[in-house]
């Protein structure tokens, strides 16, 4: 599909080249009134224009420097960031860039991308709209399925390769079904990649899900017991929501890299990928927050809407990470009893087959099978309660994190107003889904917890007649 | 920590099944009971036309102490040897409890007022459950023993009940626990000892198949016992969980300012209630099936207390016939082993006969009883103590395992309504 675009001219980068600019003074206007599509905030104040012309000539010197210091900042999380550090530049220098059309980060990076980027203007117009054709929201026809997972290789080297398949009718695609063979560390690739992009630019990008060094040694030495097989159904089910989440936002869905990922059957080995644990964004976002709080901010309106958001993200966060730490003494606590079931439900067995008393002995027996069964119950429910609920409160706390740095950076950057629109929208975003997700997954919740007390009904009422049957 | 309990029949957990109906002569109950700061004073009721006392109806003051020196008064009782003791009740310990209100009473900064509230409240009510099961344990003992038609006769029973003062007991200092405990260990490498003789043999079927059954049942009751309990801690602690969820649910809830607000809200009522409910879970497991295995552990203890003792008997038995064997030969002192040697069997016989149904219908003729009424008959007419024991514990196993399960039938319909109208004011809304 690529193939039969013409690729527009790629001028020497000015923004006021690209096709679906209108000419204008106000840069950031315009661009504005084509990408977005409800703006919710109010005219900017001021717009400094000596920016947009530093942009426009320093643009080059500023893509390598960009490059490589955006790697820098985002590799090394504990690494200081304060206000004269260099790694402050870049996103000084180079918001405005990125910032006129999302496509335009696509061509600092690395060269190999170069030719995917000149046709992706294009196509991003046409698949953009496509996108937003399908629904004024967050359904788009594409669907992830993160599957299979198999161990390759031996000893210390060995990895896990997960199956990721793609069904889709998004016309961007060269098929509308298809899959591909990815590890652990492609996926913190691709995330590496989508964050150094899209996120001091104002885009919540999902987080990808968390490394564990404990949990993939125990896979590579070959241990074959439930609790490395439960590990990696864990991450199969973690890399297969962070996909989801992914492709649900409609920017990201756009990108080349993420496209990349989900086409191409060979994909270079994504290195330096220990940046960008969730502890490490985490990390990232307290030393930013530092380095922000020190600069004098100035208020305004559109500060006082960010000051308020962010407030708002803090409690929600604190209170998430609440409710998940007593979820998960609530799992740990219904494994128990599980366990506890089962071991009496043995001894129920044993005191029956030593009953002299037939009828109370066949009771006690009985007794033994409904609690096994229980046993098996609860185990069950523990299992709901982790990857229904539990996970999702994992998930939304590090997505959180990501918002959180978006509106510390706007909190900065403040005078970019493009970023600024962009951050509230996807806030805006954000809180629906949110709230969409919430409630799915909690009424799929409740209905599982329905589920065990009818068993449980069903259990006790078929033993009754037992117990009364005792002569 | 002050507690009363007014201990009417229909909110005591009685988790054995003694009639106290059965002979109106004697009722004892505890009518009231009070939690000091380490002890607790029962107050135990007596109704009786019994003519050995002094008034129809009184009652006196106990504690735990006490009922301990009965407990024993009759064990140390020979005339009580073929008899099963009921168990002593368990030393009422709130300990646990205590220490728990405690930590929660120096506080964790980190949970609001209300989950404060929730867990004090959770606590209460587990210092009072422990207080009721207490005064339920004493009480069993006390309507066993006035059941028995052999045991309520004894004179100690009969202070224990009507003596108006302290009856001076002082809680066994630490060399008698010693020798308590050293006696038990005694107890049972001589029971070891004495059944590994060669020369005992059991001569009666019946005893071998009892003892056999009751040494595993034993084993496996006890096991069963604290399997239950764990199970029973487990519920607790999952109830216990739902505290800080729904205070984080209640939180968020009036934080938000979306949808998801009632959303929030609701859940928050949700888990409140649940949390009750597998309280209720807890506690019923708690009453009717830990409580009951427990009694029945205790039960089959004293079975096998009065199977040793038979043992014992017969041991001696065997002795004192080798001895007069041995007499006779040498023709020395021949009369005192005799008489011994009669003893032996006579003891032997009563403690065989009291145990299983009797094969000296002398005794069970009441006529006889008539012609010595000072008498107190040592076998029971008609209550073999190891049939008894089985039919009780087939009548109590019956009983709360109906209850249990009807129960555990009422909290689950209860959960799946509550569940179910959550979900339907969920999905109702936009």
């Amino acid at each position: 599909m690529a193939a039969e675009r013409e690729p527009p001219p790629l001028g020497d980068g000015k923004p006021t080249d690209f096709e679906e600019l209108e000419d204008g003074e106000d840069l950031f206007t315009s661009t504005v009134s084509t990408l977005e599509s409800s703006p919710s905030s109010p005219e900017p104040a001021s717009l400094p224009a000596e920016d947009v012309s530093t942009n426009s000539n320093g643009r080059k010197p500023a893509e390598v420097v960009l490059d490589d210091d955006r790697e820098d900042l985002f590799a090394e999380a504990t690494e200081e960031v304060s206000l004269d550090s260099p790694e402050r530049e870049p996103i000084l220098s180079s918001e405005p860039s990125p910032a006129v059309t999302p496509v335009t980060p696509t061509t600092l990076i690395a060269p190999r991308m170069e030719s995917k980027s000149i046709s992706a203007p294009v196509i991003f117009d046409r698949s953009r709209e496509e996108i937003e054709e399908e629904a004024n929201g967050d359904v788009f026809d594409i669907e992830i399925g993160v599957s299979d997972p198999e161990k390759v290789g031996d000893g210390m080297n060995a990895y896990m390769a997960y199956r990721v398949t793609t069904k889709t009718s998004l016309s961007m695609f060269s098929k509308s079904e298809f899959s591909v063979k990815r590890r652990f560390s492609d996926f913190l690739g691709l995330h590496s990649k989508l964050a150094s992009k899209y996120l001091h630019v104002g885009y919540i990008v999902p987080p990808a899900p968390e490394k564990s060094i404990v949990g993939m040694t125990k896979v590579k030495v070959g241990k074959e017991d439930s609790s490395s097989t439960e590990f990696v159904e864990k991450r199969r089910a973690a890399l297969e929501r962070y996909l989801q989440r992914t492709v649900k936002h409609p920017t990201l869905l756009q990108d080349p890299d993420l496209r990349q990922f989900l086409e191409s059957s060979e994909l270079p080995r994504a290195v330096n990928t220990q940046a960008l644990s969730g502890a490490g964004i985490l990390r990232m976002v307290n030393k930013a927050a530092d380095a922000v709080n020190k600069m004098t901010i100035k208020m305004n309106e559109s500060d006082a809407w960010f000051e308020e958001k962010q407030q708002q993200f803090e409690n929600l966060d604190q209170q998430l990470r609440k409710l998940h730490a007593s979820v998960e003494a609530l799992v740990c606590h219904r494994k128990e009893l599980s366990a506890n079931t089962a071991a009496f439900a043995k001894s129920a067995a044993m005191l029956g087959n030593s009953e002299d008393h037939t009828a109370l002995s066949r009771a006690l027996s009985q007794l033994a099978e409904v609690e096994e069964k229980i046993d098996q119950l609860h185990q069950e429910q523990a299992f709901a309660d982790f990857y229904m609920f539990s996970e999702l409160l994992s998930d939304y706390i590090r997505l959180i994190a990501a918002v959180k740095w978006e509106a510390k950076v706007q909190q900065g950057e403040r005078d970019f107003e493009q970023i600024s629109k962009t951050i509230r929208k996807e806030v805006g975003r954000f809180e629906a889904k949110r709230v969409k997700d919430f409630k799915t997954v909690i009424i799929k919740y409740l209905e599982s917890l329905v589920q065990t007390q009818q068993q449980l009904i069903k259990y006790w009422e078929a033993f009754l007649p037992e117990a009364k049957a005792i002569a | 920590m002050e507690g009363r309990q007014e201990a009417g029949k229909e909110n005591k957990p009685s988790s054995t099944s003694v009639d106290p109906q059965g002979d109106s002569s004697l009722q004892v109950e505890i009518s009231d009971a009070v939690s000091e700061r380490d002890k607790v004073k029962f107050t135990v009721q007596t109704k009786s036309c019994l003519p050995h006392f002094a008034q129809t109806e009184f009652s006196v003051v106990r504690q735990h102490e006490e009922f301990i020196w009965l407990h024993d008064a009759y064990v140390e009782n020979e005339e009580y040897a073929g008899l099963i003791i009921p168990p002593a009740p368990p030393r009422p310990d709130f300990e646990a409890s205590r220490e728990k209100l405690q930590k929660l009473g120096e506080g964790d900064s980190s949970i609001t007022r209300e989950e404060f509230a929730k867990m004090k409240q959770e606590l209460e009510a587990e210092y009072l459950a422990i207080f009721k099961k207490t005064v339920a344990m004493h009480e069993v003992f006390l309507q066993r023993l006035a059941a028995h038609p052999t045991l309520r006769r004894d004179h100690n029973f009969f202070v224990f009940l009507e003596y108006g003062q302290d009856l001076s007991v002082r809680g066994k200092n630490r060399k008698e626990l010693l020798g308590g405990f050293l006696r038990n260990i005694v107890k049972s490498a001589d029971e070891a000892l004495i059944t590994s003789m060669s020369g005992l043999k059991e001569v009666d079927d019946f005893f071998e198949h009892e003892r056999t059954f009751l040494l595993e049942y034993h084993t496996r009751i006890r096991d069963a016992c604290l399997r239950a309990d764990r199970v029973m801690q487990s519920h607790k602690c999952l109830a216990d969980d739902y505290i800080p969820m729904s205070a984080a649910l209640s939180s968020l809830g009036t934080q938000e300012v979306n949808q998801l607000k009632t959303s929030f809200l609701k859940l928050a009522e949700l888990f409140e209630r649940l949390r009750k409910l597998e309280g209720r879970v807890a506690s019923d497991e708690d009453l009717k099936l830990s409580d009951m295995l427990r009694y029945y552990m205790r039960d089959s203890q004293a079975a096998k207390d009065l199977l040793y003792r038979r043992l014992r008997a017969l041991a001696d038995y065997e002795n004192a016939n080798k001895a007069l064997d041995k007499a006779r030969t040498r023709n020395r002192e021949v009369r005192t082993a005799e008489s011994n040697q009669q003893l032996c069997c006579r003891r032997f016989e009563r403690l065989s006969d009291s145990a299983k149904q009797g094969k000296t219908p002398w005794l069970r003729n009441p006529c006889h009883w008539a012609a010595y009424p000072a008498r107190v008959p040592t076998s029971p007419p008609s209550s073999p103590e190891l049939m008894d024991f089985k039919s009780r514990r087939v009548s109590s196993f019956r009983k709360n395992l109906i209850e249990l399960a009807e129960l555990e039938l009422k909290h689950a319909k209860a959960s799946t309504l509550l569940l179910r109208n959550t979900l339907v004011a969920l999905k109702g809304e936009p």
